[in-house]
């Protein structure tokens, strides 16, 4: 069953978090717009925060880093009701 | 996704977290798993589906289009401490293979335990190559494409 809850309309998330410039200058990261491509085999996964949908429990947000210790396989695709 | 939901049993059991993004929101995430995933397969999406409002995460994943504000295909295999082991990325008409995604999570998951390495076409069971200065040279001795036993 899904949980009756509160849910607004908009719901923020954190999305990509640098740990870079966090942790060298303790300044606020950097807008993800001006963010580089960091993604790349052999080096840590970006971490980020996202708002989620799980079936069966409703809306949450969710961190990668939440799963640190596990196998995570990350998939993303163009978008919903595509044909693929 | 709805592909890789029908092999959710197979990678729970290799201890495996699935997660989608899109760029849509969390509510046609309910509506698209309702609608119509959950008629390709039963129980619908057993895995949280994130909606990556802007492309910002795609874009630090290298898997942001900026001219058609969508993320394209990326499957990227994370392990236990962070770090990505593989990244395939396909423009949008070609869809991915799930059987193969599971292939190297295996052969990933078995270096990790061995220190091993695996041939070309891999699976569980079949010849793995101990890296070394004796190796060298003398693969040929012990893998040859075709003769993967």
């Amino acid at each position: 069953m899904m949980a009756k809850e509160q849910d607004g309309c908009v719901q923020a998330a954190a999305g990509p978090i640098d740990q870079g410039a966090a942790s060298e200058s303790g300044a606020p990261a950097a807008p993800a717009s001006r963010m580089p491509i960091v993604a790349r085999v052999g080096g840590e996964a970006p971490d980020f925060e996202a708002s989620g949908y799980v079936a069966g429990s409703g809306f949450k947000n969710i961190k990668l880093s939440d799963y640190r210790g596990k196998w995570v396989l990350l998939c993303f695709y163009p978008g919903d009701f595509t044909f693929v | 996704m709805a592909a890789v939901a029908a092999s959710h049993g197979e990678l729970v059991e290799l201890g495996v977290q699935v997660l989608s993004m899109s760029t849509d929101s969390r509510f046609i995430h309910k509506i698209w798993n309702e609608a119509e995933l959950s008629k390709m397969v039963d129980g619908g999406i057993p895995f949280p589906m994130l909606s990556d409002a802007g492309g910002r995460v795609g874009r630090v994943y290298g898997v942001y289009e900026e001219a058609a504000g969508v993320n394209i295909r990326g499957r990227f295999l994370i392990d236990p401490d962070g770090v990505i082991q593989a990244m395939e990325v396909l423009t949008p008409a070609v869809g991915r293979h799930v059987g193969e995604t599971i292939r190297q999570l295996k052969a990933f998951q078995h270096v990790r335990e061995t220190g091993e390495a695996t041939p070309s076409g891999w699976q569980p069971g079949k010849k793995t190559l101990k890296p070394g200065p004796e190796l060298v040279g003398r693969v040929w001795e012990v893998w040859k494409p075709g003769q993967e036993d």
